[in-house]
């Protein structure tokens, strides 16, 4: 019988034993990479000093000095800081992001459940539409759009004659509405939008857990539906609708007051949702199309109506295979939102990375500021869709 | 003549012919075809009449302003006069210098040989009958690109640095990642790169002129322009980023934490910022991380970005590639007790880029479309050259901006649907699956 | 094993790859055989490219004089075109030798980014609205919409404008100038306002000029002028003394087409200027005839601005302050002796 000793292995030398090596290797990189980092952090430093640009946080407060197109949200003057800049940026990109990423995935997922009607024409065009503003680079298309949206548009003095109160009007400067200034008492219409929505979620939890104890269904969608917008009208009108409208003015060139959706935001919202909605539609076709056909096949079986069978065994399967690639179209969109230079819209890449980097020089931490709100969005954006993704993946026995 | 008795229990009885039944609904015809396939159903129906008049109303338009209303001849002051149609006599007029930028006149010959041998290098490479594909990829992918770089740049005087250093480089990476005789090779490779440094470093030699008399004079990086400069970014940039992307890869799936971890971090930092950014950076941030007094070509500097950028990209999609190859292929090679380089390298990889050869295509696609973003730093790529000229007063006509726009528009929209269609080819190839 | 191992060796060659340090930029010039110069991507009369993708316009032709100055050949210079954003890092980077790019002579940009050697166009300034606005000085413009590019002192001085005199204005600010007349033209804006030459380039593009007129107000001075990297005072003399050359032959009346007999001229200004009496080049560090090869191959001032931005160019520049001290503007060279 041999003793224990002979069973195990001759210890191998330093080089050949995978585990140490690893340590050598990993060692090498730090310190190679760290160097790298020295020597930039370095140079800078030098370069930085020997051309006599500044340094430090510090021109953050100091006053902006010029004038920005459309600043919602965030109030701000020519006497403004660059904080306030940076501020304005921000909230222009989160905007435009939002409200792109939502458009874009409704567009996308009509588009991609067109390509796959059986209407003919129907799914012809939305394989034409694919293929168009797919193979198209988006910055063209962004120029596009802009003088699409622009040209077709009246000035606002063939609209309005000067000193009109315009309560409505879309001509080249934008989509102008009177402003909403709520009265005393309309804070009431905003507790009981908040109370529906609880209200909602509520009864859907009712409805689950009745719908699991008797099989009868509630309809929550209507339900919900009639609690979170006619409640709020009723209670409005109840109020005595305690909202004034203030209108915009016609000035001399142009309308004053209201509020002011500007073009080039349209312009750049079209861009980025037809770019971004022909993505989203192949990843919604593929999804689709990866649920096994046994799945449809089982549903017809089993008689459920053509329109359930979408909504509840094709859809949440294709969304298990969506989500990931959906996110980074998110994510893309978020980060081509930053091609709004090329059309003046005041979006972080434009006024801070843009305009404040060139007024102040300073480019280091201008850059560092930017990347760092840009990787914050990436972040959050992908923590959110993977949380979304865990809840719907499927649970496995 | 037929006539039916009916029976005392509800039955009945036929004599005679039956009456004839109408005729089948023609399944064949353009009536039954758009009966099928457009009009089946009242909601079908109505969403074929609106998306029909959808066309009628966009299309007509549209090729009116691109073909039939359009100025193909004469000059601007033809233009001038009918504003209602495209001018492609812009077009016509400047071609040459959408394709080559301002590159030296007499010089256009060089890039005229290098576009054929990309086209041809392509074509045999897409042709799967091709004999040698394999040898012929490896030379677009690794000769291609130094040759054109030589034949663009231009060779006069080559510093002794120049060869030196890539030989250097290449012996490491055969001595490392090959094995036999070509890991010789390598250490050969290796041996003459130190050998001239050492003679440069000892004075003996400082630049040889390979070309003598007939030396190609250098065409500088500012006069490159146009598609040309195009393909050069998107085409370095991925040639660079395929490797770096294999490396991030395999490093971020590494079971060496550190590794792993770096490779992940840098992985997604580039891909959370967008790529102004990288491009501003190159242009703006890159000269403050050199020593003072070095400086780089902005070009090399706008490729660098882009080829980083492009690596993080690529390694997801090669990371997709390995996480796709079955477990039992890396036990395989480990029970066969190959070490890691050679599993990777023998077993893994060569199974693994397969898979992903669609997403290295998309990848290049989207690379290929993101090029124009370098006009944001003054570099002339198609999309910059094309909007400088717009800016000629000699053409300030009306329709000339939107005609260079459709140009530059339809220029990509025919590469990127056609590498779009061979990247779905591809797919449809390896995806033996059980589609129905 | 090989990532680390590459990752070494690429490092180690970054490290060690050290590129040409430009130490005396006369001798590197020399050395590469061409004056390599920062110019603007697109204005016309300053810096544009033509048909045939040669440069030309006021800038252009600074760079070619120094060329011509330094290597008696107005080609030997390459030429890179630059935004508003990129052009000081390019010449603080040392990618340009001389960066001539409508550049206003400011204080901090002095103190921060280079030498500025002189002024090549005084400039201010202005506005530009359609006539249909009945529009006759900048002072009615309240609650106007203004186009303007981006990263520029143009969008500060408007702001600064608007403020001073309590007016309203939304401001539309692109990156391009290109961007500007297109949005302009398009009716996005009420005004367009940049410096006073680039209203009438930009004017000359616009489907009908004639529909446009600029205001009188001149809210800014705007002394455009090339400017070198601090820190060689050599270079920076070839280049002040290049652009000196230039306006002191115009006002001594030496052109292209008589620099010749002029050489023979017994006139010691003139003499001195074409350097047959002398040695005023070589004190900078060029050939003594430095000015009368600029003239052959450039010629003066008066010259290169009719030829550019002049009355008979489409951009239609009168002189103006841009005329000879002599002639009432304010072209005034300190004298080559």
């Amino acid at each position: 019988m041999a003793n224990k000793s002979e069973l195990t292995a001759p210890a191998p030398s330093f080089w050949r034993d995978p585990d140490k090596r690893a340590i050598v290797y990993q060692v090498v990189v730090v310190a190679v990479i760290g160097w790298l980092l020295y020597a930039i952090v370095r140079n800078t430093a030098t370069n930085m000093e020997s051309q006599g640009l500044a340094s430090g946080f510090g021109f953050l407060t100091s006053s902006a000095g010029f004038g920005i197109i459309s600043t919602p949200l965030v109030s701000y003057s020519e006497s403004s800081s660059y904080f306030t800049v940076f501020l304005v940026g921000l909230v222009n990109t989160i905007i435009v992001a939002a409200v792109g990423c939502l458009l874009a995935l409704i567009l996308g997922f009509l588009i991609g459940i067109a390509r796959l009607s059986s209407n003919w024409l129907v799914q012809k065009m939305a394989t034409f539409y694919i293929e168009l503003f797919r193979n198209v680079p988006l910055l063209l298309q962004i120029l596009f759009w802009y003088s699409a949206v622009l040209k077709p548009l009246p000035g606002p003095r063939e609209l309005h004659e000067a000193g009109d109160a315009v309560f409505f009007s879309i001509n080249n400067r934008g989509v102008i509405f009177a402003e909403p200034v709520g009265q005393p008492g309309f804070e009431f219409v905003w507790y009981v939008f908040f109370g529906a929505i609880v209200l909602t979620w509520l009864l859907s939890k009712w409805a689950t857990a009745r719908q699991m104890k008797t099989g009868n269904q509630f309809p929550v969608f209507s339900a919900g539906v009639l609690l979170i917008f006619v409640a709020p009208l009723v209670a409005y009108m109840y109020l005595g609708q305690p909202m004034e409208f203030v209108p915009a003015e016609m000035s001399r060139f142009a309308l004053r007051g209201g509020v002011t959706i500007i073009p080039e935001f349209v312009a750049l919202l079209l861009a980025l949702v037809i770019y971004t909605a022909a993505f989203i539609a192949e990843i919604v076709r593929a999804g689709i199309q990866a649920v096994s056909h046994g799945q449809i096949e089982a549903a017809s079986a089993l008689g459920v109506k053509p329109s359930h069978r979408m909504r509840l065994v094709v859809v949440p399967q294709a969304m298990r295979v969506i989500v990931p690639p959906l996110t980074s179209q998110f994510l893309n969109l978020t980060k081509n939102s930053s091609l709004a230079t090329a059309i003046a819209y005041p979006d972080l890449f434009s006024v801070f990375a843009g305009t404040t980097l060139n007024q102040t020089g300073q480019a280091v931490e201008i850059m560092a500021m930017t990347l760092a709100v840009y990787l914050t969005l990436s972040l959050l954006t992908s923590g959110f869709m993977n949380w979304y993704n865990s809840r719907i993946a499927l649970v496995e026995r | 003549m037929t006539t039916i008795t009916k029976l005392p229990n509800g039955g009945k009885v036929y004599a005679g012919d039956l009456p004839d039944k109408p005729a089948p609904i023609r399944t064949d015809g353009l009536v039954a075809w758009m009966r099928d396939n457009l009009f089946n159903g009242v909601f079908n129906s109505i969403l074929s009449l609106s998306a029909l008049a959808l066309v009628l109303y966009v299309l007509p338009p549209v090729l009116g302003w691109l073909i039939f209303n359009a100025n193909w001849v004469g000059g601007a002051d033809a233009c001038r006069v009918n504003p209602d149609g495209a001018c492609w006599p812009f077009v016509s007029a400047r071609w040459e210098q959408f394709l080559y930028g301002f590159y030296e006149k007499s010089e256009r010959w060089r890039i005229d040989i290098l576009l054929w041998m990309l086209a041809i290098g392509i074509v045999l490479m897409v042709w799967e009958k091709t004999p040698g594909r394999h040898l012929i990829a490896m030379f677009m992918l690794f000769v291609y690109p130094v040759l054109a770089f030589f034949m663009m740049y231009g060779i006069v005087a080559v510093n002794v640095y120049w060869i030196a250093v890539p030989l250097l480089l290449l012996g490491v990476l055969f001595a490392t990642l090959a094995g036999g005789f070509f890991r010789v090779i390598g250490f050969l490779l290796m041996l003459g790169g130190v050998a001239m440094l050492w003679q440069v470093g000892s004075g003996a030699v400082q630049a040889i002129h390979p070309l003598g008399d007939r030396a190609l004079p250098i065409v500088d990086t500012p006069q490159w322009g146009g598609f040309t400069l195009t393909l050069v970014i998107a085409l370095s940039g991925i040639v660079a980023s395929l490797p770096l992307g294999v490396l991030l890869a395999l490093g971020r799936r590494s079971k060496m934490p550190i590794i792993s971890l770096l490779s992940t971090v840098f992985i997604e930092f580039w891909r959370g910022i967008p790529l102004v950014a990288v491009l501003f950076m190159a242009t703006i941030m890159f000269p403050l991380f050199l020593p003072a007094g070095v400086t780089f070509d902005q070009l090399l500097r706008a490729v660098i970005g882009v080829a980083l950028f492009a690596s993080a990209y690529m390694a997801e999609v090669v990371r997709g590639g390995l996480q796709a190859i079955n477990k039992g292929q890396y036990e395989g090679a480990m029970a066969l007790g190959l070490p890691y380089s050679k599993m990777m390298r023998l077993v893994v990889l060569p199974q693994a880029l397969k898979v992903v050869i669609p997403g290295i295509v998309n990848t290049f696609i989207g690379l290929f479309k993101d090029t124009t973003l370098v006009l944001i730093i003054a570099l002339f790529d198609l999309l910059g050259i094309v909007q400088a000229s717009i800016a000629d007063p000699n053409w300030s006509i009306q329709s000339v901006p939107y005609t260079g726009y459709a140009f530059v528009g339809i220029s990509f929209w025919i590469c990127c649907y056609s590498m779009a269609r061979y990247s779905r080819y591809i797919e449809g190839k390896l995806h033996t699956g059980h589609k129905r | 094993m090989y990532l680390a191992k590459t990752v070494a060796i690429s490092a180690a060659l970054v490290a060690s790859l050290g590129l040409a340090h430009a130490d005396e930029t006369l001798d590197a010039v020399k050395g590469k055989g061409f004056v390599q110069c920062g110019v603007s991507q697109g204005l016309p009369g300053f810096s544009n490219p033509d048909d045939q993708g040669d440069w030309t316009g006021l800038d252009v032709e600074f760079c070619r004089a120094m060329a011509a100055a330094i290597f008696n050949d107005a080609d030997a210079v390459k030429f890179t075109p630059l935004s508003a954003k990129v052009r000081f890092t390019a010449l603080t980077s040392g990618e340009i030798d001389v960066l001539a790019r409508n550049t206003t002579w400011t204080m901090s940009r002095d103190s921060d980014f280079g030498e500025f050697v002189g002024v090549n166009y005084y400039d201010g300034q202005g506005f530009m609205v359609p006539t249909s606005l009945g529009v006759a000085s900048a002072l009615e413009l309240d609650g106007a919409a203004v186009c303007t590019n981006t990263g520029t002192t143009t969008e500060l001085n408007v702001a600064d404008f608007f403020r001073a005199n309590s007016m309203d204005y939304t401001v539309v600010a692109f990156e391009k100038a290109d961007e500007v007349v297109a949005a302009y033209d398009a009716g996005r804006c009420d005004v367009y306002t940049t410096d006073r030459s680039g209203l009438a380039a930009q004017r000359s593009k616009l489907a009908k000029p004639d529909d446009h007129i600029v205001l009188p107000e001149i809210i800014s001075k705007e002394p455009l002028g090339p400017l070198v990297r601090h820190g060689d005072s050599q270079w920076g003399d070839i280049a002040r003394w290049t652009l000196n050359c230039m306006i002191n032959a115009e006002e001594a009346g030496i052109t292209s087409a008589n620099v010749a007999e002029m050489n023979t001229s017994d006139d010691p200004n003139i003499k001195r200027i074409l350097g047959s009496d002398g040695d005023l080049g070589s004190k900078i560090g060029l050939d003594n005839t430095f000015c009368a090869n600029v003239i052959t191959s450039v010629g003066n001032y008066g010259e290169s601005y009719d030829r550019n931005v002049g009355p008979d160019t489409p951009l239609k520049l009168e002189r103006g302050v841009n005329a000879l001290w002599s002639d009432g503007g304010l072209m005034y060279a300190a004298p080559q002796r």
